[in-house]
């Protein structure tokens, strides 16, 4: 319920809308019971042969109603189509800000593509939440409430009457056929997830799956799954007939009791009869809003779970929020931990365990150290997707924290092992580093970054994550954008570990002239042309094992002399 | 082929619960006639005749018998309509799954993921409107109205010639108006699989956003696709909802024509108000199923442009050699030398080949080492050997047997892979670990964990080898995930071996630790390695250089480090790279 109530508060920026479309579809419905009972009218007045030309007021009605019901139905349409698209679109754009603030380190458990393909499809079955859950209650009330009126006129018992089957058609059968389907719909959202991730397993590692003669067994396994959905869409489809065909009984049901209920009361005159007449038949009418219940409670189970999970992702705080009055970013930018730690939720070791460093403004440090010992922990501090919990991180002198992370980013420019691509084309792919970028720049910064061949086709499609490229090509995309973002602080992550080594001696010239003039911090195992680095910090299990330049940890003959013999051993011949 | 036929020819496969449904609806449709004359005569007898409730009693009792069976006929035929269509779908699932499983992993990484999988799950699951609601609908849409026809023909004749020029407006509206709207609806099927797909790719880029500080100008991009989608989207219904506007005026129009003639002709004494009431009752029914048919038929069309592309998949390569699935050879690989004649491959939008006319031999128990710069085809001659492609010329053999004439799951039961970017299933490390091999002993997977440096790495994690990992669970480094598939390796122990950079992602402590154990797992074995870091391959028994598609230099370390060429020069580099 909470969470419902939560939805429907997303959606108020479309209650205007929503009313619109409540009324005309209230409107539709009202003119086809109108037209069936001057109808009946018609032909009840007509059976009295009274003198010609009474039947006038009942020709003009049944026109109208006939026109009337036509064509605002095609506006009822429209209008509630429309509704569902805006708040579709609503909706992406409201998730998109809840989950902004919360990227990477809240999402870090929702990064995969299933996850989040998951979290699209709980979007999209949100679109639903007026057409198919709002709209036919609210329908269906109006017009009761209408025909009660209406009746009451004329004949209280008859109105009580109709008020009773009204609210078991409304209220008693719904509850029935939700209680004997509870559960059958977050089954099937349940199955659905599953089968997402089995899918995903599927198209990503089916080379695996083949080599490994998996390939039958998950294909079977997938089968089953889908056969189970497909079982409780099955008895989602008995109750839907129950209902449906239960609502039909009810109204007939109604009729019986209405006509018995009226047969006294025709009298010697002919109005009674007429009103006889009139009445079974908007009484059959009346009944019509009631038909798309059961549908309407089955999406309403279906929303709230989809609600449930997407709450329960945007519920999370966002782990950096921008300060209220950011500095700009600092001429003087020199970095500096003082005795840093860090700890990942959930984990129970230190990352980083009392680090200490500083660069200064143009100075170029490595840090070095074998994989998880911490190093690229240092990165996201600095690129502020996590927050310093103990010590200190200061840029010019100020906290890390008092800076704009958006400011900061730009500041910063990042080349990580791992480079996304977008599906768009290249040139969309670049234009990220620099929106204001024109070709020649473009251009420049692929040529600079040895994608040469590139430089024609900016407007070709990346593929799918990128896959249509190598990793290589990849990782000199990262590096044009680079070029392109033009931050005064370079960090490499493991920049040029992907590739083979004429290429990486030619990405890594490039980024020797890059980096002339700017502060640059790589993150790096390999250890390779260290001498041009004014410090090198060794890392080990998240501690500082040495600190100095290259020669001088050379003479030190502690860690960093253990790995460089060890990468350097048997080279000689 | 037509969609519709082809469709429909699925239908045919499972005729039973369709014709079930159908025979049930029909009989719905007659308890509706037999309920519309009891009630038009119970409300004469009360109001014209002016009968007493105890008269009336027995027609108000077979009144409520008539609803009671159509109530149950209808439901039958809801039921039976949906258990055929979940029968097709199941059909189709399978056979989905199946071609995506042969058509192998090169072409599911060529097409965007999210777009494949919402076909096979979503694209599916829209038929099945088409198949529940639309299809039985076009019956009772024939049928019903014909039978209501014939019922008031009884009663007045004038009537009935009424809803029968009447009647044929409908699907003539239909068809004029149906035609475009299938066109476009199409477009909007595509437009929305596109859409949800850039939105997933946001979310997944998410981090990379960020970094660019872009993250809030790509809102406004979301907010285009959306609203890009809305107006075409309105576009599409302004259309389809005109041909059901079309429908509803004709009912609406007709009944109200029926009512002032029956009213007219009541008034002149032609027809008795028994009559009238029956069929004023029966008029909207006459032309509900026609209204519906224009509903569903929207809903219809959603599932049939989903399913081009499902066909597009199920249609794709038809022309894979299916021969080599019956062919159950079993071949012994160990010892046996793996000869490429004259391979070349293309890709299907390459321009020149990505291998050309390449002869090699990949000696028995030896390894082998492919190096060469990114780009050079040495991937895909691991591909053809791994038979993820077919080679567009020539022949590879073992021991003088063509392999394509092996079963592809013999073939791969021979081969020890281990990729450059391993994919970890969203299981537990045990499970993503024996998946190489299931009925491997508690020792042997120790062994496996010791020799690929793991074992430490997974005593520290809280719940071990049952960590769920993937993409689910906890991440793995890239060097974690690379150890993973050497242990695969190891556990499977099969005759050839087939490492695409197995230590890319390792740093040099961790693969001199690996070395050994590598040098014992290719001992014995064929291998295929392609390495760039070139200290990991220099004892391989023969080293080939792959440039441009073609093997352009080959020999031992020793021989190669003569000759001038890419062996040498990177050699050369990576030394000087790291004085």
């Amino acid at each position: 319920m909470k969470t419902f109530l939560r939805l429907t508060a997303v959606v108020r920026p479309y209650y205007l809308w929503m009313g619109l479309a409540a009324l005309i579809g209230f409107a539709t419905t009202g003119s086809g019971i109108g037209l069936l009972v001057t109808s009946g009218y018609i032909i009840a007045k007509a059976a009295l042969l009274p003198p010609p030309g009474a039947l006038q007021l009942g020709i003009l009605g049944v026109r109208f109603f006939g026109i009337a019901r036509g064509v605002l139905r095609y506006a009822e349409r429209l209008i509630s189509h429309n509704t569902t698209f805006r708040i579709l679109a609503g909706l992406r754009l409201w998730f998109y800000d809840a989950i902004e603030p919360l990227a990477p380190a809240r999402l870090l458990y929702y990064k995969s593509a299933d996850l989040l393909q998951r979290v699209v499809d709980d979007i999209q079955s949100l679109e639903n939440i007026y057409t198919r859950v709002l709209a036919p209650p609210v329908t269906a009330l109006l017009v009761s409430a209408l025909m009660w009126f209406l009746l009451g006129v004329y004949s209280l018992q008859a109105a009580l009457l109709v008020m009773l089957f009204h609210l078991l058609a409304g209220i008693g059968i719904p509850l029935l056929t939700m209680k004997l389907g509870r559960g059958i719909q977050s089954s099937i959202m349940d199955i659905k997830t599953n089968q997402q991730v089995l899918a995903l397993d599927l198209l990503q590692g089916i080379g695996e799956l083949q080599v490994y003669g998996q390939l039958p067994e998950h294909l079977a396994v997938m089968q089953e799954n889908e056969k189970e959905m497909l079982g409780l869409q099955r008895r989602n489809a008995v109750l839907d007939g129950m209902h449906e065909s239960l609502t039909g009984f009810i109204m007939n049901a109604a009729v019986i009791a209405v006509l018995s209920a009226l047969v006294s009361s025709i009298p010697g005159s002919g109005s009674g009869g007429i009103f006889f007449t009139v009445i079974t038949l908007a009484v059959m009418a009346s009944f019509e809003p009631f038909l798309p219940l059961p549908a309407s409670l089955k999406n309403l189970e279906a929303d709230t779970h989809a609600g449930e999970r997407l709450f329960e992702i945007l519920d999370a705080r966002p782990e950096t929020t921008p300060p209220v009055k950011p500095l700009p970013f600092p001429a003087n930018h020199v970095i500096r931990m003082v005795n840093l730690n860090f700890t990942y939720p959930r984990s129970p070791l230190k990352t980083l365990d009392n680090i200490s460093f500083t660069v200064e403004p143009g100075q170029h440090i490595a840090i070095v150290g074998p994989s998880g010992a911490g190093k690229s922990t240092i990165t996201s501090l600095l690129m502020r997707f996590w927050n310093t919990r103990e010590g200190q991180l200061t840029i010019g002198g100020h906290d890390i924290g008092l800076f704009d992370q958006e400011n900061l980013r730009r500041h910063i420019a990042l080349v990580s092992q791992k480079t996304y691509l977008f599906a768009e084309t290249i040139r969309e792919n670049l234009l990220l580093a620099n929106p204001e970028a024109n070709d020649d720049e473009l251009k420049k910064a692929l040529a600079d970054a040895g994608l040469g061949h590139f430089t024609p086709k900016l407007d070709e499609w990346t593929g799918q994550h990128g896959m249509k490229l190598s990793g290589g090509e990849r990782q000199r995309i990262a590096i044009a954008r680079v070029l392109l973002q033009n931050a005064p602080v370079m960090i490499l992550d493991e920049a040029t570990a992907n590739l083979d080594s004429i290429t990486e001696k030619e990405v890594t010239a490039t980024l020797a002239a890059v980096s002339s003039g700017k502060t640059l911090v790589a993150i790096t195992h390999r250890l390779k042309s260290m001498e041009q680095f004014d410090s090198i910090i060794v890392i080990d299990k998240g501690k500082i094992a040495e600190q100095g330049r290259h020669d001088e940890l050379m003479r030190n003959n502690g860690t960093y002399r253990r790995m460089w013999e060890l990468q350097h051993s048997g080279k000689d011949s | 082929m037509n969609i519709d036929r082809r469709l429909f020819q699925l239908l045919k496969e499972e005729k039973s619960p369709f014709l079930l449904s159908v025979i049930s609806g029909s009989m719905a449709s007659v308890m509706l006639i037999v309920q519309a004359y009891y009630l038009s005569r119970i409300i004469n007898a009360a109001f014209i005749d002016k009968w007493s409730m105890n008269r009336l009693m027995p027609f108000l009792a077979l009144f409520a018998l008539f609803s009671i069976l159509r109530m149950l006929f209808s439901w039958v035929s809801h039921v039976k309509a949906n258990s055929g269509s979940g029968i097709i779908r199941e059909k189709l699932f399978s056979r989905f799954t199946s071609r995506v499983a042969d058509l192998g992993p090169l072409y599911s990484r060529s097409v965007q993921s999210g777009r494949l999988s919402n076909t096979m799950l979503k694209g599916i699951e829209a038929l099945d409107a088409y198949y529940s609601s639309y299809i039985p609908q076009i019956f009772f849409a024939l049928f019903t109205p014909v039978l209501i026809v014939c019922a008031i023909f009884t009663d007045d004749w004038i009537s009935g010639i009424i809803l029968l020029l009447s009647a044929p407006l409908i699907p003539f509206f239909m068809i004029v108006i149906g035609k475009r709207a299938s066109a476009v609806t199409e477009k909007q099927w595509k437009t929305m699989s596109r859409m949800s797909g850039h939105f997933l790719d946001m979310l997944q880029g998410l981090p990379t956003l960020k970094l660019f500080a872009q993250s809030r100008r790509q809102r406004k991009s979301i907010e285009e696709t959306g609203e890009n989608f809305r107006k075409a989207t309105m576009k599409v219904l302004k259309i389809a909802f005109l041909s059901s506007l079309t429908l509803e005026l004709v009912g609406t129009i007709g009944t109200a024509v029926i009512a002032v003639s029956i009213g007219m002709r009541m008034m002149a004494g032609q027809l008795s108000f028994r009559q009238a009431l029956f069929v004023l009752v029966l008029t909207p029914d006459f032309y509900l199923p026609l209204r519906q048919l224009g509903t569903k038929f929207h809903a219809g069309m959603e599932g049939v442009s989903a399913s081009r592309e499902i066909f597009d998949v199920l249609d794709h390569g038809a022309s894979l050699s299916a021969a080599a699935k019956d062919c159950i050879e079993e071949s012994a690989a160990a010892g046996q030398s793996i000869v490429f004649s004259g391979i070349s491959y293309t890709y299907p939008a390459g321009s020149h080949p990505a291998i050309d006319a390449v002869s090699l031999t990949l000696p028995a128990g030896k390894t082998t080492a492919l190096v060469g710069p990114s780009g050079a085809g040495k991937s895909t001659l691991i591909n053809l050997l791994l038979r993820f492609l077919e080679p567009s010329n020539g022949s590879i053999t073992i021991s003088g047997k063509a392999v394509d004439r092996i079963a592809l799951e013999a073939w791969h039961r021979q081969i020890s892979w281990v990729p450059q970017h391993p994919y970890l299933f969203n299981a537990t490390l045990r499970e993503n670990i024996m998946i190489a091999r299931r009925d491997a002993s508690a020792t042997e997977l120790e062994s496996a964990l010791e020799k690929t440096g793991l074992a430490g790495f997974i005593s520290s994690l809280p719940d071990g080898l049952e960590t769920v990992i993937g993409e689910q669970g906890a991440r793995l480094s890239g060097g974690e995930a690379q150890r993973v598939a050497l242990a695969r390796a190891f556990l499977k122990n099969a005759p050839i071996l087939v490492l695409d950079e197995p230590t890319s992602h390792t740093d040099p402590e961790l693969e001199a630790g690996l070395r050994c154990s590598m040098q014992s797992l290719m001992n014995g074995r064929t291998t295929v390695i392609i390495a760039h870091r070139l200290e990991t391959i220099r004892d391989a028994d023969q080293i080939l250089v792959v440039s441009g598609g073609k093997i352009t230099q080959s020999g031992t370390h020793d021989e190669l480090v003569r000759t001038d060429g890419f062996y040498r020069d990177s050699l050369y580099l990576q030394k000087e790279a790291a004085i």
